[in-house]
This record gives structure tokens, sequence and C-alpha cells, in this order.
């Protein structure tokens, strides 16, 4: 049985306190992860963690960490949105640890989408 | 959902789409009596008693991107299948509650898993919502507010 402890309340203080920080300043970009029910039991829990992770390692002040409900392709889940400033955003699906991480590294780094993960381009809303 | 931790995360996000600007989540791990308690209590805009009704039908759902609503139909299922309870309290523009219990030991409760990582992605992706955690069990009470973060 997983339980906390005095440490486990320490380490999610630290981490949510640099996260916070990082909101601060002046967004670029900003990734979604989508959380609606389909989401987490498909494991938009651990694309999250693992956002949060690779952010706070990038040391980049300008990311924002968002999460938003089900799109409406719950079998495509986890998926995850990225946009970047003045561009439109970019809807990922069928994610894991390793394909947001290419996607981290390649789209909001560098800012070249990732043709291979990518679902659609654009808000589905506009169409 | 293989884990408590999940359906805690996914009822929160209820919360979180209600407006609330307080959510409380308690779990009560008491062994003794045989009881595991999973209680979450927000301030958003509530439910009308029709709407409580018909929230663990499958079928029904407030949202229009889909035409089924799982959430809360799922953590009742896995309280049920656990020997368990599962209740909503909601007034509108006052809240809602939801209530689930599981037999501790049953065969069929699912772990409560992961609850870190539900709670770092939470108080992460909603800075502006007062969280209260508290976590019950033999061994004390942990209190995690983020209004102290």
């Amino acid at each position: 049985m997983a339980k906390l402890s005095i440490k486990d309340l320490e380490e999610i203080r630290n981490k949510v306190k640099k996260t916070a920080m990082l909101r601060e300043g002046i967004s670029n970009a900003k990734i979604t992860v989508h959380m609606g029910t389909c989401g987490i039991a498909a494991g938009a829990r651990t694309i999250m963690n693992t956002v949060i992770k690779i952010v706070e390692e990038s040391k980049r002040d300008d990311i924002i960490v968002t999460t938003s409900g089900c799109a409406g392709f719950c079998s495509k889940e986890p998926m995850a949105t990225i946009e970047l400033k003045g561009e439109a955003p970019v809807k990922y699906s069928d994610l894991t640890e390793d394909k947001i991480r290419r996607i981290f590294d390649e789209h909001v780094l560098k800012g070249k989408i990732v043709k291979d993960y990518a679902l659609v381009i654009g808000s589905e809303r506009e169409l | 959902m293989e884990e408590l931790s999940l359906h805690i995360l996914d009822v929160v996000e209820n919360s979180i789409a209600a407006g609330a600007l307080r959510i409380e989540v308690n779990i009560t791990e008491d062994a003794t009596n045989n009881i595991l308690a999973i209680e979450i209590n927000d301030n958003g805009k509530g439910m009308s008693e029709e709407t409580v009704e018909k929230v663990l039908d499958p079928f029904y759902t407030t949202r229009t991107t889909r035409r089924v609503g799982m959430g809360l139909s799922l953590l009742s299922q896995a309280s049920e299948e656990s020997n368990g309870t599962f209740n909503i309290r909601s007034k509108i523009g006052e809240g809602t509650e939801v209530k689930a219990t599981f037999q501790y030991d049953h065969i069929d409760r699912k772990p409560i898993g992961d609850l870190k990582s539900t709670f770092i992605a939470l108080l992460t992706s909603y800075p502006e919502i007062n969280f209260v955690f508290t976590h019950i069990d033999e061994d004390g009470t942990f209190i995690l507010d983020s209004n102290d973060l």
C-alpha cells in the first residue's frame, strides 16, 4: 500500500514550488495534457508528471503546463496539445513518456512539429 | 482505472469543471474497522436533484464532446465491486460531496496507488485552486493544504 510520508509531502511541495515559479514568466509555449476520464484511464497522469519533470529540467520559464478535459477522441488518449506563441495548436495522440519527451525536444524547444505522432493541427472548434 | 488515486484525479477534475475554488480530498484507511473511505468535497456550482439522480448513468453527461460520462459511474462501480457504498450530495450554488467506501481487505478493492502523482498533477495544473488533501491511517494524519505551499 502506497502511503504518503512527510518526505513525500516535502517532495510535492518542492516540485509544485518550482513549477509555480516557472509560471510567473511570460509564456511562449503551452502544453495541455487532456485529463478527461478517458485520458486518465489511458495514462494521462504519467504524461502530466513527465511533462512537469521535463519542463523543470529544461529550466525554461516561459512554458505553461495545464490540463483540459476530453477532446472527443477517447480512443486516441493519452493526448496533449502543444501551442507555440503565434502558431496553430497541434494535438498529439497515443502518447507515451518517450513520445512526449521527443515532442518536447523537437516541437516545444525547436519549433518543429513531430509529424509521426501528430493527430491534427488547429483547433477542432474552428473547423 | 487501475488505481483509486486515478479515480480521485478524475472526480477532482469534475469539481474543477464545476468551477470549484476549494476542493477537499479525504482518504481514510481504517483497517481495524475494515473500511477505506474516499471523500471529495467541493464548492463548485453544484447539481440539481434531477442531475444527481442521473449522474451514475454512464449514458448521461453534461458535456458535448461525447455522449457518455463514465467518471462517477466507474468510481461507483469500483466501490460496489468491493462491497462498499457510494453517495453524492449536491446543492446548486453550494457544491458537491462525493463519498465512496470500500471493504478494506476485499480481494477486488483496487489499490490506492500513486497518490503523490495525483496530487502533483493537480497542484501544478491548478495553482489558483485551494486543495486540502487529508490522508488518515493507523500511522497518523497527513494534511497537505495548497495555501501552505
